[in-house]
């Protein structure tokens, strides 16, 4: 049955709680941050989209200039502590740790940039001067990791700077698509509190591009404009039986979660859910630390094909969801307007599609499982009606940029999810950080 | 299983680590411990004249995460009663008769006091008298301890003195605190010093306080010169053992050696350059007396694979090796290799080279991981590569000579033979 408050209090506490807990103290950290080579050009540096200087930032933990080491983070990557959070670092940084190659356990990145970027956060540092206004002012949409970073090298130099956000927060997806056992909203709002203390930024809350305000009013008003609204919602499945009650939106439904008490969000006894990307590992994991009993994955290819990484598959695992490889839904059925059943087609793999991974080739065969939810978690769709209508140029509604980030409207620019399609917050933060030195060079600045 | 036993002038021990005079050795309580723990014997912290300790006392330095790389203190020699020590040594002499039990001697400095000194602890029965000419701190004010090992004249005199009443062999321990510890080495011993024992520890400031200003140890705002010890030291005792070893006045005593020990390959490396017996000081302080199995295990071990069976098969063995720079071989000559298929990529041999050596490794980028390898013809066989390369055997240096005959820098400098050009 579909149903919230399934657990009690402590219950929900200890299923979310924090998957990669801070180190205890400075001892801790120190005994990490010495296991450290400090390689030259380091591998690990190669792996982080944001180029952190990592084994410096290491070396300055061991020497107790945690200060200088949450500004190494930052100057870098202003999102510093949200990543040490949330970034996949087995596949970033720490997969690239040359420790690997020993078989030994890599360096503890991902925890040490936590370190000293959260005492950055907590003793609320000030580890930049912005310059005096430059007489200079830059729109953004989207008040997400793209928009944000751009905001702080920006505002660093001088531009002040708007930021038009549809919802009521700041942070993005941090804040309201990530899984709640990596952010909690108190952490987003300081991170996003702490990245605009700089100065020169202002966020104006509940203002929707599209709706409350056109492009072409931000370019009258504004020397320049960057777009950073991210993508929408899940595509939808095209199946039958996706109206049922009982199916759901793996984005609004992790948007309640991170929105809403846990207690206040319903979930399913039996819950399949569709996809197994990120987004999927996440309401598998949730619905059952929400209290599903059984929650089965299923995909359409196989694990050499997925798009998630073997640790967050563990993390599913280790929280007991099924996975049903090579399978494919075709259909939903349901009883009272209520879901009942999923039935889905047996896939194999045939060749390698445009992505280069194998592509699934339906068998003929099916199979049905009983299940009282299913949650889409298929990739999110991106706004190419928004984007449309300012005759933005783009490619399947993701917007097309130039080397540069510009798009194909003079001074205006793009990067983030908007433009990839959605991929990490560290890749956002980097766009938001190319965008704005395009943008500085287009000012002349 | 290889004899780990161990004669010092006729002063037997089971194996030959002895705690160095210091806080290990300092009572009955501690000693009986140690000796229950496996220790062959000790030397029992300094007597002498009535002394006030202050607090604190230690400072250390770390490195990298490592506690106590060196150590360093402001303490003086015992602070007990005489008579009470003399009667615990008493008591641990009748409780293990097999160990080693030198009692470090530091009197006023006349012959007098001296002499009753002698008397008394030779009346518990202890097996040898060691003589602190060493210690760099509240006693040199006095006139007592590194003030006589720095002089030589004075350490005579007082050798002198000691052996006109001592009947049982006498060590002398010297002070690293001078440009060579030769000088007093060879006075004490034209004195009749039957031993010499090195290093005790050497001045120091191991750091200051950053918020205080203060240099540690802190004694209530005020600091003091230290005595520094421990891992750091162990070079620089090495060496000062050594050139007892070479010097034909000093090689004709057993040597004790001390400073730095904390694993069994150092004291091997201790007896390789002359060591009959070795002393342990802050291995001992940072990690207690168990530390004693793993001595005796490691040095039987090596023994066993090297085919020694008593520990004089190796005592010296490499003081040969030690030679003067001139003699060294100019046409011998290593060039690094990087194993490939072992490096990890880190790039420190690169860097190291490339900023402060000869440029010598090419790099050719990856993502992520760069090709090091070495230019063989510009590599000079400095080593440091191979030093801060964090795999084992991944840098070797390979001998590449650059002529089989033997050619040293006088026999260079005689032929004329051309000097680098780059
Ligand atoms: C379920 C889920 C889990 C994820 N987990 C991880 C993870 O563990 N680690 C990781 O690194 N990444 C994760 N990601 C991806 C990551 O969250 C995004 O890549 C990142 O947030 C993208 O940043 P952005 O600024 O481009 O877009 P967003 O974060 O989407 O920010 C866009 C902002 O624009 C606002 N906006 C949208 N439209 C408008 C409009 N018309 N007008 C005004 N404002 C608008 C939005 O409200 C939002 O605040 C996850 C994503 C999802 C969906
Ligand atoms: C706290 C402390 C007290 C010491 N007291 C004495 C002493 O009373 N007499 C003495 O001869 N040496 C004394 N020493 C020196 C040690 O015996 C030894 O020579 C020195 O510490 C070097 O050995 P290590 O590196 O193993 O510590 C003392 C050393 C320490 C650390």
């Amino acid at each position: 049955m579909i149903k919230s408050n399934k657990l009690k209090s402590e219950q929900y506490e200890q299923n979310f709680a924090d998957i990669r807990p801070p180190f205890e103290d400075s001892t801790a950290a120190k005994v990490e941050a010495n296991r450290c080579l400090f390689c030259y050009d380091a591998p690990c540096i190669k792996g982080c989209p944001t180029h952190i200087d990592i084994p410096k930032f290491i070396k300055q933990i061991a020497s107790d200039n945690v200060k200088g080491s949450a500004h190494t983070i930052f100057i870098s990557n202003i999102m510093g502590a949200g990543c040490s959070k949330v970034c996949p670092v087995e596949k970033l940084c720490e997969g690239n740790c040359v420790y690997n190659l020993l078989e030994e356990e890599p360096i503890q990145i991902a925890r040490l940039q936590q370190y000293s970027s959260m005492k950055a956060l907590d003793e609320n540092w000030k580890l930049f001067d912005r310059k005096s206004s430059v007489g200079k002012k830059v729109a953004i949409v989207g008040a997400g990791p793209a928009g944000l970073s751009c905001a702080h090298v920006l505002s660093r130099e001088g531009i002040d700077i708007t930021i038009f956000e549809k919802e009521n927060k700041a942070g993005g997806l941090m804040t309201y698509g990530i899984a709640a056992y990596k952010v909690t909203p108190e952490f987003c709002e300081n991170e996003a509190n702490y990245i605009s203390s700089l100065g020169g930024i202002e966020i104006k809350y509940n203002q929707e591009l599209g709706k409350d305000f056109t492009l072409a009013q931000l370019k009258k008003e504004f020397d320049a404009v960057f777009l950073a609204f991210g993508v929408g919602e899940t595509r939808q499945l095209n199946i039958p039986g996706e109206k049922l009650e009982g199916v759901v939106d793996a984005i609004s439904f992790i948007y309640e979660l991170r929105n809403k008490g846990f207690s206040s969000v319903p979930v399913g006894d039996k819950v399949a859910v569709i996809g197994m990307g990120m987004t999927a590992i996440d309401a598998a994991t949730q619905s059952k630390r929400l209290g599903a009993k059984e929650v089965t994955l299923i995909y359409r290819r196989t694990q050499d094909e997925m798009p998630c990484t073997e640790y967050e598959l563990d993390i599913a695992k280790l929280d007991g969801c099924e996975i049903i490889w090579l399978a494919a839904p075709v259909k939903i059925k349901g009883s009272g307007g209520k879901v009942k059943q999923l039935v889905c087609s047996k896939m194999k793999l045939g060749e390698p599609d445009a992505s280069g991974r194998r592509s699934p080739v339906d068998t003929g065969e099916t199979f049905t499982i009983d299940v009282d939810m299913v949650i889409k978690a298929t990739g999110q769709a991106p706004y190419e009606k928004l984007i449309g209508k300012f005759k933005i140029e783009n490619s399947n509604g993701k917007i097309s940029i130039n080397e540069d980030c510009s798009t194909n409207i003079k001074g205006v620019f793009a990067g983030g999810d908007a433009v990839n399609g959605g991929k990490e917050v560290v890749d956002a933060v980097e766009a938001g950080k190319n965008g704005a030195a395009s943008i500085l060079s287009y000012l002349g600045v | 299983m290889a004899d780990l036993s161990c004669n010092f002038l006729g002063i037997k021990s089971p194996n030959p680590f002895w705690l160095a005079s210091a806080p290990p050795t300092d009572k009955k309580y501690n000693v009986l411990r140690a000796f229950e723990a496996g220790w062959g014997g000790v030397v029992w912290k300094t007597l002498g004249s009535q002394v006030k300790n202050v607090s604190s006392r230690y400072s250390a330095v770390d490195y990298h995460g490592s506690r106590v790389m060196g150590f360093n203190n402001i303490e003086l020699i015992s602070d007990r009663p005489l008579d009470v020590n003399l009667k615990e040594i008493k008591e641990c002499l009748r409780l293990f008769p097999d160990r080693a039990m030198i009692v470090s001697l530091m009197a006023d400095n006349d012959r007098k006091s001296w002499h009753e000194l002698i008397k008394k602890v030779e009346d518990t029965g202890a097996h040898g008298l060691e003589l602190n000419f060493g210690c760099p701190h509240g006693m040199t004010e006095r006139g007592m301890g590194a003030a006589v090992g720095q002089d030589p004249e004075i350490a005579c005199m007082v050798v002198e003195w000691v052996m006109e009443a001592a009947t049982i062999p006498v060590i002398t321990k010297l002070t690293p605190n001078v440009h060579s510890v030769v000088p007093a080495g060879r006075s004490v011993v034209k004195a009749g010093s039957n031993a010499l024992s090195l290093i005790n520890t050497i001045q120091s400031v191991t750091g200051i306080n950053l918020d205080t200003f203060v240099p540690n140890p802190d004694v209530g705002g005020k600091s003091v010169f230290g005595g520094y010890c421990g891992p750091a030291v162990k070079p620089i005792a090495l060496k000062m053992l050594a050139t007892l070893s070479q010097d034909d006045v000093t090689n004709k005593v057993p040597i004790s050696g001390i400073g730095g020990i904390s694993t069994w390959k150092d004291a091997v490396e201790f007896m390789l350059l002359g060591a009959t017996s070795v002393q342990v000081c802050t291995a001992a302080m940072k990690h207690g007396f168990r530390i004693i199995e793993d001595l005796c295990e490691g040095m039987s071990n090596w023994m066993d694979e090297k085919g020694f069976k008593t520990i004089n098969d190796f005592i010296g063995k490499s003081v040969p090796t030690l030679t003067n720079w001139e003699e060294l071989d100019i046409n011998y000559h290593v060039i690094a290799h990087i194993n490939q298929d072992k490096c990890i990529h880190c790039g420190l041999c690169y860097i190291a080279c490339e900023d402060t050596s000869h440029q010598s490794i090419r790099l050719d980028y990856g993502k992520p991981y760069n090709t090091y390898t070495i230019k063989d013809e510009e590599c000079v066989g400095c080593n440091l590569c191979n030093l801060v390369c964090p795999v084992d055997d991944c840098i070797t240096m390979e001998v590449h000579r650059k002529s089989d005959e033997y050619l040293n820098w006088i026999e260079f400098q005689k032929r004329g033979l051309p000097l680098n050009n780059h």
